[in-house]
């Protein structure tokens, strides 16, 4: 397959000179075709000391189609999804842009650019991204929040791990006192 | 447009559609005076054999794929020569300019580099490219680099293996259904492919896809054009009635493939009901299907014995196996009530009507309004279905009744057109109920109603001697009663809808629902 040399290509550059706070790494019993990465968030963000665990897979057809990355850690973020699935929204990464050209290392630097800049106009998240235009102060309230619950210490990627740490924070408005409901 | 004697002449139309022009009388309607008008309608009137104008019709025109790929071709061969570019070039900056030269021209003239950097052509002189072997390359796709690798490379000089080339162009083509807009595989680069580097890159079955999806664009891209819905059929219509005008016309046309389709909204025939109404009609289906769903229209209990009746044919003549009982499918009354004078079976009379039809829904007054109006629409567009099944066993008792009789098939194919009448008429009594429910009464609706009702006893009536036996249908006599009462169907059909859509264009009818082309919204301005 052609794809395995360009892949193994990437894998290396990834980890020999990987973009800025970004760890990139093959985890046990992987094939090529799924790889992970921790996020270190961007200082001066609200995700500053907090570590993202992120998915990447590579489809069969990789590089003629666009790889997919989800966030393996809970983030509040109006361009991510706020759920176990950690979906992601890049447009570099949709069928129509997506070039076979494009590297990895370009996709990991767009994704960590998302964290320092969301775009609110084209949101997963409408509620977090009306939030992010009209409250800014809430929105960098829960955000920080949640860093503190989910992105301190090593990320974990095992998804049942992960949906169970995201059972605790269904309240979608997140982090809003934690002892006040029922008991 | 450009010629309006041209685009006439060259037209098909509605009355293609029905077996004899000659039964398309309309000169004893007026002429509805639209000459003063500069607008679509007066150029899209058209010209009876009788010199008078027909307020449903309008011009349409169908193209079939060698018609459009010429056009595609004229109007490439123009640009090419009057900008002096190349065939591939003009072709993608049409493309961009979503076929309208005139622009082209213009905004080339004025700044032709801005015109090619935004279209995604190169600016560079260099000769067409070609797959070449370049010592030393390596392909930043594959990462391949064996020597003697071939690649290509646009005008841009992003250059590939010719491998990852192909599964990139089958990919975009094939999966991704794109063409005129494939872009450098290259990462920001914008440069577009053009038809002849295709060619050269790959085999011949992804170039005709490609040229299929291109002939796509170009229909799509045209607002006066729009594909064929039937499944298979390859064909464009083009209509000059536009979005606006659709409060005013219902504009049907109908493709060579004999498929009748609105051009307003691509369902199949919808007259007499403008769109706006065909669109909240069906939504108002669909949202009360639910509540309604007891109306399950293929199935209803005799009103004396109670057994089950499935309806199996398309006539409303029905007969209890049981009891013998006859009574009529869509109102349950007692058929010998049906007489041939007095027939009041698509109005709605609370009076008569409520005895017969389901208690559950006598308290509430708007559904089973809604529900009168619906259970005739829905056992129209049944019948609708089910004549179609019945031509298709006809078909086959065709060939036997040549045999037995000694009749030619083409002295049998007054059954064909029979079906296709009766089809026809119930595709439009469908909606005559869709439109009813939506209309105020004014003086025009008893009209309307009284029209109404002479289409839909003649097609009951056309319906039940349809499907009399084989033997009866050898009978010369039965024969020539099937013939009149065909043209008679299609005459009553064209009457209505011609006294439906004048109203419409004239802006009389009045409507309970919000209709922009209500006479209660102001009216318009042909009112004279
Ligand atoms: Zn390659
Ligand atoms: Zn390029
Ligand atoms: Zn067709
Ligand atoms: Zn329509
Ligand atoms: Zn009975
Ligand atoms: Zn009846």
């Amino acid at each position: 397959m052609a794809s395995q040399k360009r892949i193994a290509k990437e894998l290396t550059e990834c980890t020999s000179s990987p973009p800025t706070g970004v760890t990139v790494f093959l985890p046990k019993d992987s094939d090529l075709h799924r790889w992970h990465a921790i996020l270190d968030g961007p200082e001066n963000t609200v995700y500053q000391g907090g570590k993202f665990g992120l998915v990447i897979s590579l489809p069969t057809d990789y590089p003629f189609k666009a790889p997919t990355i989800t966030f393996a850690t809970r983030i509040y973020h109006p361009n991510i999804t706020n759920d176990s699935l950690g979906n992601i929204c890049l447009g570099l990464l949709k069928p129509e842009n997506w070039k076979p050209s494009t590297r990895l290392l370009s996709v990991l630097e767009a994704v960590r650019a998302l964290l320092v800049e969301p775009l609110p106009d084209d949101p997963l998240e409408a509620r977090i991204a009306d939030e992010y235009r009209s409250d800014r102060k809430e929105f960098e309230k829960t955000a920080r929040n949640y860093v503190q619950r989910y992105a301190k210490g090593p990320p974990k990627f095992d998804s049942s791990e992960n949906s169970s740490t995201a059972h605790e924070g269904d309240d979608k408005k997140g982090g809003s006192g934690s002892g006040t409901g029922g008991s | 447009m450009d010629s309006d004697d041209d685009f006439i002449s060259n037209m098909s139309s509605e009355e293609d559609m029905l077996p004899d022009d000659s039964d398309n009388d309309m000169s004893n309607y007026e002429d509805y005076g639209f000459d003063d008008e500069p607008d679509a309608y007066s150029d899209s009137q058209k010209e009876t054999g009788h010199g008078k104008k027909v307020a449903y019709d309008f011009s349409f025109k169908v193209y079939q794929p060698s018609d459009i790929q010429k056009q595609q071709d004229d109007l490439i061969n123009e640009v090419n020569m009057i900008l002096d570019i190349s065939k591939e070039e003009a072709a993608i900056l049409l493309r961009y300019f979503r076929w309208n030269k005139e622009r082209l021209i213009e905004d080339y003239m004025d700044r032709p580099g801005q015109v090619l950097d935004a279209a995604g052509l190169s600016q560079s002189a260099a000769g067409p490219p070609k797959i070449q072997v370049i010592p030393g390359f390596v392909c930043d796709i594959c990462c391949e680099d064996e020597p003697g690798l071939e690649s290509f490379a646009l005008k841009c000089g992003h250059r590939y293996c010719v491998d990852c080339y192909r599964h990139y162009l089958s990919q975009k083509i094939r999966e991704e259904g794109e063409a005129a807009r494939i872009q450098c595989p290259s990462e920001g680069c914008t440069l577009i492919i053009d038809a002849r580097s295709l060619d050269l890159l790959v085999p011949q079955d992804l170039t005709d896809r490609y040229h299929e999806l291109l002939h796509r664009t170009y229909v799509e891209d045209k607002e006066t054009l729009k594909w064929c819905p039937a499944p298979d059929c390859q064909n464009a219509v083009e209509c000059a009635v536009k979005k606006k005008d659709l409060d005013r016309v219902v504009p049907t046309v109908s493709c060579l493939c004999g498929h009748r389709f609105c051009f307003g909204c691509i369902l199949n025939d919808h007259q007499p009901a403008p769109c706006e109404l065909v669109k909240k009609w069906l939504k108002k289906c669909a949202d009360d299907s639910e509540t309604a769903n007891w109306i399950s229209a293929n199935t209803k209990e005799c009103p004396k014995c109670n057994s089950t009746i499935e309806k199996n044919g398309g006539c409303n003549h029905m007969t209890c196996r049981k009891c013998k009982h006859e009574f009529c499918w869509m109102c349950m009354g007692l058929w010998s009530e049906h007489g041939t004078s007095w027939y009041n079976c698509n109005r709605y009379e609370e009076k008569s009507g409520m005895e017969a039809r389901d208690a559950q829904a006598r308290s509430r007054v708007s559904l089973e309004r809604y529900l009168h109006y619906y259970n005739r629409y829905a056992n129209h567009e049944q019948s609708a279905r089910l004549d179609k099944d019945i031509f298709h066993k006809t078909e086959k008792k065709m060939v036997q009744l040549q045999k037995e009789s000694g009749m030619s098939w083409i002295e049998v194919q007054y059954l064909n057109s029979a079906s296709q009448a009766l089809q026809t008429c119930r595709q439009t009594l469908m909606w005559t109920y869709a439109f009813a429910f939506y209309l105020a009464r004014n003086n025009l609706t008893e009209i309307f109603e009284d029209n109404q009702k002479d289409l839909e006893m003649a097609v009951e009536a056309l319906s039940e001697m349809f499907e009399r036996p084989i033997t009866e249908l050898a009978d010369p006599k039965l024969k020539v009663e099937i013939m009149d009462k065909t043209t008679y169907c299609n005459k009553r059909r064209v009457i209505l809808l011609e006294d439906t859509a004048q109203n419409l264009a004239e802006g009389k009818w009045t409507f309970n629902v919000e209709f922009s082309g209500s006479a209660a919204n102001g009216g318009p301005s042909t009112r004279r």
